[in-house]
């Protein structure tokens, strides 16, 4: 898909005035009973929770460190069990070849399970025009693709609509079902999309998933999913494909339990999603089903550059959503504004790192560095940090905006000559005091627009500390 | 916790904006920290702590403002700043800041183990329990993010706050969702952080305070700006916005943050 981040400002703006994403978004506000409250008390209720995160940091580094090994490692035992590993540099690469497995099993139609590298190679689109048709099973990414919109979430791709705008599009597209069927109620919504989806897994001939999590020990891929819908996409047709990024590997299945106890609790406060499965090779002889063929796509895409870099704990991410549930800024503005794949903070870090900053510049400089991804990030990903080293490669590079820049030259000259900042000060705060006196605040200020739009600036006092500082030592 | 210097040497790192915007915080902390038994100086080499040219990504510029900073302040016992975010800087990121520099890296981390933010300074290192003043109103207070991420500064001004005489303190729902300020933040995406303080504000008066307390003077002028845009608005009166070291220390002769002189 073409990126619209360097667009964040207008997307911002946009969603700022859009009504109908501003209801939906409510979920997002503190005091709701969103996800971040789910996850709050789920946290609360296991003691050694930090303790796990500890645990889960340390498994991602350790591999991160020796990612080359545990990558051949899960290739050799994926093999052994039937499976073939495809590694793909570029999504291009990973398009072409989900393409020629599909042709080779001669597929018209293809189900989906949730995959954000499925987004991030714009899989469904090439498979259309390619003749495949993509058909996403999971329920909000199935009504995202009946609206021709892409997830605003990671986790809960349809967050950013309302019910009723669902409903709606249910009946526009369900054209065959009773106009006068109820739909009002989520329960019958997801009844309905269920109907239609049901047939679609039994007639697909490729079930394309995600992955959670790569298992080097066993060659196993395993999914989380809330519906089930993953299994009987990977189950039922003649071949599954798994989409993964390289740094999905874990060593051994012990440390994707480690992981998983704590990803679902940071994602929606459950102790554990409804299903974990794990996949190992094709079907074998004598198993009651399981797909014929079964393929791993492992993904670069520009991660393996990051590794060494200031960038790498990113790739320590478990796509929990945490720091989306958590963060004030995707609160007021939802996913769409970002502009691509990832939204939110570790978007704004991931999205510049994966397209370049040149594209991406403004997410990483769209945070008020609040801090309250970090803290609740499960893999202790300081994104914070990470999006001030964008905003250095920017400035380094001259990226910033040159009103910007000379604000900052001048403030920086000064800030370094003490005597002369004092004086200019001592200056400003006379001129502003008696200026603001009367009123307290300013209601509009030349060269502060930014501010004074929607706010007051409040006045300063009249004179500085230091000068009345060495007025009373001297007095 | 027993201190060993019997009348420790305290460095007021005063901040840019409570030098230029607010005195009145700097003499309130002045007041406070003699009241705990400290000697204030305040040294005249001190400008700003960098964060505008740190979270800007000018990195060169930052260095040399953190390298002054250290100079001005190494020498004192403790280094007390009346702000989570200044005090966060120097306490937190002047280390890795100039971590390719051994030397200063080495000094920032002497000064940054002396540095404190005010009300955990009084609370934490010198053990003050109660103060000796009195505020008549329903106060409620916003954690400023840095304070309360970087420094776990929370139940320290409440702690205080609840030994001031007349004073009811209510808490603020989501007291530790940012307020919109961010520093540049809120002029590079003016719309995003006037919908954070949007928010904030109905928190705000959803709790039916009279007044506002914070640690920061950047989100307290934000959340003051927008209290009072919002009450001539809407008519009626805002909410009185204080930093928390002027009613701790009984130091409220001063109009509230934007608000005009009385009478």
């Amino acid at each position: 898909m073409q990126p619209t981040s360097h667009a964040f400002k207008q997307n911002a703006h946009e969603a700022i005035a859009d009504a109908k994403l501003q209801q939906a978004l409510g979920f997002f506000q503190f005091g709701q009973a969103g996800l971040a409250e789910r996850r709050r008390q789920a946290v609360a209720k296991l003691p050694e929770f930090d303790t796990l995160r500890d645990s889960a940091k340390a498994i991602k580094d350790h591999t991160l460190a020796h990612l080359d090994w545990y990558l051949e490692r899960f290739e050799k035992n994926c093999t052994e069990a039937g499976g073939h590993v495809h590694w793909c540099r570029t999504a291009e690469e990973a398009r072409q070849t989900v393409l020629e497995i599909c042709r080779k099993v001669g597929a018209r139609t293809v189900t989906k399970g949730k995959s954000m590298i499925g987004e991030e190679i714009a899989i469904n689109d090439y498979l259309s025009e390619n003749g495949v048709v993509p058909i996403e099973t999971d329920l909000g990414e199935y009504i995202v693709q009946i609206r021709h919109e892409i997830p605003s979430h990671i986790i809960a791709p349809a967050i950013h609509l309302t019910q009723k705008q669902v409903e709606q599009s249910f009946r526009e597209t369900h054209t065959h079902l009773d106009p006068a069927r109820q739909l009002a109620e989520p329960r019958q919504l997801l009844d309905e999309a269920r109907g239609i989806l049901r047939q679609k897994f039994l007639d697909a001939d490729v079930g394309i998933t995600g992955a959670n999590f790569l298992i080097a020990e066993t060659g196993t891929s395993v999914i989380v999913t809330n519906e089930g819908n993953g299994d009987l996409t990977q189950l039922l047709p003649k071949a599954h494909i798994v989409l993964a990024s390289l740094e999905k590997v874990v060593p051994t299945l012990e440390d994707a339990s480690t992981i998983l106890r704590v990803l679902a609790r940071s994602a929606t406060g459950q102790e554990m999603s409804v299903y974990t499965t794990f996949s190992t090779g094709p079907r074998r002889a004598g198993d009651l089903d399981g797909p014929g063929e079964y393929h791993v796509i492992l993904l670069d895409n520009g991660r393996s550059a990051l590794l060494g870099t200031e960038f790498q704990d990113i790739l320590r991410c478990i796509r929990c959503g945490a720091c989306m549930n958590n963060c004030p800024v995707y609160a007021s503005v939802g996913g769409h504004a970002y502009g691509w794949v990832y939204p939110g903070p570790m978007g704004s870090v991931l999205t510049p790192a994966l397209i370049g900053v040149e594209e991406a510049g403004n997410l990483p400089n769209a945070s008020t560095f609040c801090g309250r991804c970090e803290s609740v990030c499960p893999m202790r990903i300081p994104l914070p940090k990470m999006m001030r080293h964008f905003r250095e490669q920017e400035y380094e590079r001259k990226l910033s905006p040159k009103t910007v820049r000379a604000g900052l030259a001048l403030w920086a000259f000064l800030a370094k000559r003490p005597a002369l900042y004092h004086r200019l000060t001592r200056l400003a705060s006379s001129i502003l005091g008696r200026l603001g006196r009367r009123s307290g605040s300013f209601y509009n200020l030349p060269l502060a627009q930014g501010w004074t739009g929607t706010r007051d600036m409040p006045a300063p006092q009249g004179q500085t500390f230091q000068a009345m500082w060495r007025a009373r030592r001297a007095g | 916790m027993a201190d060993p210097a019997p009348r420790p040497r305290v460095g007021l790192f005063v901040t840019c904006l409570v030098d230029v915007f607010r005195p009145s915080v700097g003499f309130a902390a002045v007041k406070l920290l003699e009241e705990c038994g400290c000697t204030v100086e305040v040294p005249e080499g001190q400008t700003c702590c960098g964060q505008p040219a740190y979270n800007s990504g000018d990195r060169a510029d930052t260095k040399a403002l953190a390298k002054r900073t250290i100079e001005a302040f190494e020498k004192f016992d403790y280094v007390v700043v009346p702000s989570g975010s200044c005090g966060g800087m120097i306490k937190e990121h002047y280390k890795e800041l100039l971590a390719d520099e051994p030397d200063w890296a080495h000094r920032a981390q002497h000064l940054a183990a002396r540095t404190y933010e005010l009300v955990s300074f009084l609370h934490d290192v010198r053990g003050m329990r109660t103060v000796n003043s009195r505020y008549d109103g329903t106060v409620t207070y916003h954690d400023s993010c840095s304070g309360l991420r970087e420094l776990g500064v929370k139940q320290q001004p409440r702690a205080l706050l609840r030994s001031v005489a007349g004073l009811k303190l209510v808490e603020l729902p989501g007291a530790e969702v940012c307020c919109g300020f961010g520093g540049t933040f809120c002029v590079k995406y003016p719309e995003i952080s006037d919908k954070m303080v949007t928010a904030k504000t109905d928190d705000i008066d959803a709790t039916g305070a009279d007044t506002l307390l914070a640690g920061d003077m950047g989100c307290l002028m934000n959340m003051a700006g927008k209290l009072k845009r919002r009450a001539m608005e809407r008519g009626g009166r805002a909410v009185r916005v204080r930093h928390v070291a002027e009613v701790l220390a009984g130091e409220t002769d001063a109009p509230p943050i934007a608000a005009a002189k009385e009478g």
